[in-house]
């Protein structure tokens, strides 16, 4: 079977997804789960430990605590209540903390720093794999064993109030709630009051057991203004204020009943110093943990440091303070100074169910569970917990039962403290097998791109696909058992859970399939490519011609940044390894147009030729690409004449300015928006714009550029779609206007701030219909085969389409980027590939290195907290999951994509041959999949390092994702290419 | 070409390595606390001014190409004058690429400003020796096979080596080592010393085995 080269991509690609699938999977070590599920009904609790008779005490003990209520304040970080501004702003909790009757706790969050997983890990206690990250947006039903769900159970009334993730996560749970919606971050107002407005009412009731209200406002505050806003200090008032409210209403309840209530007041992710989360800097991790009760003895001294304990303490402590089962998969220990007060008997009680849950995990978790000295502790504990009660059934109230007691407790602590850690650092635990499967795959693709690439580059852009000969369908079999066999062995002998083998027969067989298929491509790839060096070298020996400037950053550029990819501060700093190279790389460009035009040194007699003929430039440029690969030469007398014709224009200055343009261009993106780990916190651009003081500013250069766009965009397209795109880009400020980021000079400031629904349906109408007309022109070139211009002109429409739809998502001060990469596109193009005549492949790659560019230059980086998630929500009510997604990565990978359709239509309207095309696509594949298959094997050399989670893991996410979106773009590249293929 | 020729172009690249050697070592008697690194913007200025010193006297002795042209004071003027304008230009050139490349538009001007000093004396002060203020030549050199002698091969050498050895100095910047040579520009200004120095050693042992390979034409 005969294949197009970008065909064979594409499909490579798309392989290769399956492969990096495969491995993410697996890299991503699911968490320390209990295997008893908790449908399985109430389990009896575990007696008291006695020696010799047995214990009176076998039921759970009774609850501390009549009423519990949890403040959770978003984004609150240890310093806005401990530190100075906690003083300041929250006399009344500071007065809790130092002389007040509570406990006061700065709770380590584990990243990643997001509220779902926090959330989970408050209520569970266990910590949530990195994988939950990518599912908060769209929160399942929480599964595994919490303290919601055991209360409900146990028949508990709760009540809710705030971020409705809540109630994702535990529907049906709550008796009373009102969620409000996280997405609309410009809104902190609104968000709290929504909370609040309830409390009155509900406080007065007191028909409830729990009450939980989740406070939002903070941390939307801290998106748009970071931490140290003047907003802060008034949200942080307004917070003590509500929990002096509820704590005097608390204390006033209590007098009617016996039990003391508790309230606790914590956050579930801190704020880093940008007004950001996700990450794992000290000031993203510490919360803070406040218990407040009646029960608690006031302490006189004030207590400046907090004891630091884990997030994952507070769904233990709960669930004794409730009187509750402990959930089964905490890994959390119950903070001992809750229980503190209690009688001698209760403390141990307490402490030996929360090491006896602990020991349980452990031991389902760890096969060598017994030479944890955690265990050990917790079998000596117990030994001596049963002597200890046998000696208190036996009413002997000396100070022997103290002396005992206490060594008990201590015996205990320390297990627990060391359960704990030990269940901790369990969470790192990788599926090697399904990782080396996907490895595997991704590899052999790679090997497969890099074997044909001489032949794809040098040949022709057709590759034979041996399907149905002998030997390798035999081989195939051969393969494909051997694999079968070595699967069933692995499957049933490993006792960890892996993924691949939890995969149905079918699926499991698929992909043994496709790597047996895999290995006999590589074969025959491999003999074919043998078969060609012998020809080449039988036939002719024509002269190499040496590597120009160009070539070589290019190589040495894509190899440098594979490479840099092993060092966590270079995938930290990424931003900068591409803006260095796309530097070098104008530098480059602008050395060879000097040589070019200055020496002409390249010049041969012969370029007369093609100057006679200059009207079939596209002839010309038909034999270029059918010759350039086998015979470099005539391409680089193009490259002479090109620049000898303008030399006696005009024009010759600007092609000498331009790479300097672009340069500069690219240096002024670079001060917009400061990206990565080092230059985040350095003030930019974009925080200027943002902030409140400069919206005429903002909206002056937003229309700047939205006009700037227009005029770029516009010379391409047909009459209709230049109506539309105009109306299109009106509509985009219109609707940052709606939404109050960007003014209208003649619109007075105190207009009602919407969420622009109408404005932002209204750009998609006009979105869809440039693609439309677009599309429409592309088949209708196809079935007519008229001329190509209107192929040009549909695929430039359809470029134009996705800038307005990325003008829509992408924030107003990011407009300049937009603009200008729009700007740039039109330089290279117009002044430096059309002159210089760079083939398909080498143009293919400098695509790809803009791209690159501007998905940092819109200020992304490899950290999860710089996704733009408030893209995902333009136009739409209500939180839809599929849109939502998309328009998301659209919206991240603004800059690939946009620079990927510019050289669709690049190419197509320079050459009206698919050859170059289908070039481009295989390029295009190659160089997207090889950063992937170095990292798998990379990430998998390092999954012992330090920065693992913080660092490689989310990077491993944007390259999988990175993958995914080049094979979308393969796919279209080929069937874009596909219609002119047919037509010919 | 004569292995004489290869032997003297040896010679003038040893004493170029050998300012550089003293302008490390001779600062130290006369200024206390002298160091590359805590006083790395005084090092670069000696370094600079022996580098430049040291390639005029060779200039004015080896006499590479002998210009037999007439040779007035008023000539000599200019042409010297001209140098200095060239060197300047050069250093404001390579200074805004360096703002190109990201370096810092307001602060540590001065520092910015330093490297671009060292560089264009590792690269533009060899060029001016030689060459004289006179841009076509300049071209020619750094075009494919535009050399006409060793000395000039030897030029384009360590001025592509010191210009790839700034460029590659560039690499350790973001890395979070916290060492004292990382903070800009030291790192780039010793890789470009490096790179020269490197230039300056191996461009004497190329030509000397390429001696066979290589033919200049005569100019
Ligand atoms: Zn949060
Ligand atoms: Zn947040």
């Amino acid at each position: 079977m005969r294949l197009g080269s970008g065909a064979f991509a594409a499909c490579c690609v798309a392989i290769e997804v399956v492969g990096v699938a495969i491995f993410i999977r697996g890299f991503f070590p699911a968490p320390v789960r209990s295997s008893a599920r908790p449908e399985h009904g109430v389990e009896t609790p575990a007696p008291e430990p006695v020696a010799g008779a047995s214990s009176n005490w076998t039921k759970l003990p009774s609850p501390l605590f009549s009423k519990v209520v949890i403040v959770l304040i978003d984004a609150l970080r240890d310093d806005f209540v401990f530190g100075s501004k906690g003083v300041k702003y929250m006399p009344y909790t500071t007065y809790l903390v130092e002389k007040g009757a509570s406990h006061s706790f700065v709770a380590e969050a584990k990243p990643p720093t997001v509220t779902m997983p926090r959330i989970k890990a408050l209520m569970t206690g266990s910590i949530p794999g990195f994988v939950d990250v990518i599912r908060n947006l769209n929160s399942p039903v929480l599964l595994e064993d919490n303290v919601i769900r055991q209360a409900k159970a146990a028949g508990k009334r709760m009540i809710f109030y705030g971020d409705e993730t809540w109630l994702k996560l535990f529907p049906k749970h709550f008796v009373e709630y009102d969620g409000t919606t996280s997405f609309f971050v410009s809104d902190y107002i609104e968000v709290d009051n929504n909370v609040t407005r309830h409390l009155d009412k509900v406080l007065k009731r007191g028909d409830w057991d729990v009450l939980i209200l989740h406070y939002l406002g903070l941390d939307h505050i801290g998106h748009i203004s970071g931490p140290n806003s003047p907003l802060i200090g008034h949200k942080l008032s307004e917070m003590d204020s509500i929990l002096m409210k509820i704590h005097t209403s608390l204390l006033s309840k209590e007098r009617e009943t016996l039990l003391p209530s508790l309230l606790v007041l914590c956050g579930d992710h801190g704020m880093s110093e940008t007004g950001s989360h996700g990450a794992s800097s000290t000031e993203e991790v510490s919360t803070p943990l406040i218990l407040i009760s009646s029960a608690f003895e006031r302490k006189p001294g004030d207590i400046r440091h907090p004891k630091h304990v884990q997030q994952t303490d507070l769904a233990a402590t709960l669930a004794i303070g409730l009187g509750l089962p402990i959930p089964k998969d905490s890994v959390g220990s119950l903070l001992f100074p809750v229980i503190e007060g209690k009688p001698m008997r209760e403390q141990l009680r307490f402490l030996h169910l929360n090491t006896l849950q602990l020991s349980k995990l452990l031991q389902e978790n760890v096969p060598s569970y017994e030479k944890d000295p955690g265990f050990e502790q917790f079998k000596m504990a117990e030994r001596l917990h049963g002597n200890w009660v046998k000696l208190h059934l036996e009413e002997n109230h000396s100070d022997v039962l103290l002396g005992l007691g206490t060594k008990v407790l201590r015996q205990y602590l320390g297990a627990l403290k060391t359960l704990s850690l030990s269940l901790s650092t369990q969470v790192a635990h990788y599926d090697i097998y399904s990782m080396a499967v996907g490895t595997v795959v991704v590899l052999e693709v790679l090997t497969l791109f890099l074997l044909s690439t001489p032949h794809v580059l040098c040949r022709k852009d057709e590759l034979d696909v041996p399907l149905l000969s002998p030997v390798s369908s035999l081989l195939f079999y051969l393969l494909f058992l051997v694999l079968s066999a070595v699967h069933v062995l692995v499957c049933t002998s490993s006792e960890s859970s892996c993924y691949l083998c939890s995969l149905p027969w079918l699926a499991a067989g698929g992909v043994m399939v496709l790597v047996a298929a895999l290995l006999c491509a590589i074969l025959s790839a491999l003999i074919r490519m043998v078969v060609d060096s012998t020809l080449l070298k039988k036939s002719a020996s024509h002269p190499s011609s040496g590597w120009s400037e160009v070539d070589l950053l290019l190589l040495l550029g894509t190899v440098g940044h594979v490479l840099s990819l092993g060092a966590s501060s270079f995938v930290e700093e990424e931003h900068q390894t591409w803006y260095f190279l796309v530097n070098t790389l104008c530098l480059a460009l602008s050395q060879e147009t000097c040589r070019s035009y200055f020496l002409g040194d390249d010049c041969e007699p012969q370029h007369r030729f093609h100057v006679e003929q200059e009207c079939v430039d596209i002839l010309a440029c038909t034999r270029k690409d059918s010759t350039s690969y086998s015979t470099p030469e005539p391409d680089r007398k193009g490259k002479g004449v090109s620049l000898s014709e303008t030399k006696g224009s005009s024009k010759w200055w600007a092609v000498l300015a331009s790479p300097w343009l672009v340069l500069i261009c690219c240096r002024l993106l670079r001060s917009l928006n400061q990206t990565g780990v080092q230059g985040a916190h350095r003030p930019d651009f974009s925080h200027w714009l943002t902030s409140s003081d400069h919206k005429a500013q903002l909206s002056g250069l937003a229309a700047l550029s939205l006009v700037v766009i227009f005029m770029l965009v516009q010379k391409g397209c047909s009459l209709v779609s230049k109506a539309a795109l105009a109306l299109g880009l009106l509509g985009v400020f219109c609707y940052r206007a709606a939404t109050g980021i960007v003014l209208f000079p003649w619109q007075p400031d105190n207009k009602s701030i919407s969420k622009g629904i109408i404005e932002a349906r209204f750009v998609y109408v006009f979105v869809l219909g440039i693609l439309f007309t677009g599309t429409k022109g592309l088949l209708k070139a196809q079935v007519i085969a008229t001329d190509f211009k209107t192929r040009t002109i549909g695929l430039w429409e359809i470029h134009s389409g996705l800038v307005l739809l990325a003008a829509l998502l992408l924030r107003p001060h990011n407009l300049p980027v937009l603009a200008f990469s729009l700007l740039i596109q039109t330089i290279m193009t117009e002044f430096i590939w059309k002159h210089l005549r760079h083939d398909a492949a080498k143009i293919t790659v400098m695509h790809y290195w803009f791209g690159q560019a501007f998905f940092y230059f819109q200020g992304n980086s490899n950290n999860i907290a710089t996704i733009d998630i408030s893209a995902g929500f333009v136009g739409l009510d209500t939180y839809m999951e599929i849109p939502a997604t998309f328009l998301t990565v659209f919206g991240t990978y603004v800059g690939p994509v946009l620079w990927a359709s510019h050289l669709v239509h690049f190419l197509s309207s320079e050459t009206n041959n698919g050859s170059a095309l289908s070039r481009a696509c295989f390029c295009y594949a190659l160089i997207g999949s090889v950063p992937v298959a170095a990292y798998i094997v990379l990430v998998t050399s390092l999954r012992y390092h330090l920065f693992i989670w913080s660092v490689f893991s989310p990077k491993l996410l944007y390259e999988g994702m990175h993958l995914l979106i080049t094979a979308a773009l393969c796919a279209v590249f080929t069937a874009t290419n596909q219609t002119r293929h047919t037509r010919a | 070409m004569k292995d004489t020729d290869i032997k003297r172009l040896l010679y003038t690249n040893l004493l170029c390595i050998f300012s550089i050697v003293l302008s490390i070592f001779i600062p130290t008697i006369f200024l206390d606390n002298f160091s590359i690194l805590e006083t790395h913007l005084t090092w670069l200025c000696i370094c600079s001014a022996f580098v430049t010193a040291v390639n005029l006297v060779l200039y004015l002795v080896v006499k590479p190409n002998v210009s037999s042209r007439r040779s007035s004071l008023s000539h000599k003027v200019t042409r010297a004058l001209k140098c200095c304008i060239y060197f300047l230009l050069s250093c404001f050139f390579l200074h805004i690429i360096f703002v190109l490349y990201g370096a810092p538009l307001i602060e540590l001007v001065l520092e910015t400003f330093l490297f671009a000093v060292i560089l264009s004396t590792f690269t533009t002060v060899p060029c001016l020796c030689l060459l004289g203020p006179n841009l076509k030549a300049w071209l020619r050199v750094f075009s494919r096979n535009g050399v006409t002698s060793i000395w000039e091969n030897s030029l384009q050498i360590t001025t592509i080596s010191s210009f790839i050895g700034a460029w590659l100095g560039a690499f350790p910047i973001p890395l979070d080592w916290e060492r004292p040579w990382q903070v800009w520009p030291i790192s780039c200004t010793l890789g470009a010393t490096f790179g020269y120095v490197a230039g300056l050693v191996s461009s004497p042992l190329w030509i000397y085995w390429n001696r066979k390979q290589l033919t200049y034409k005569s100019s």
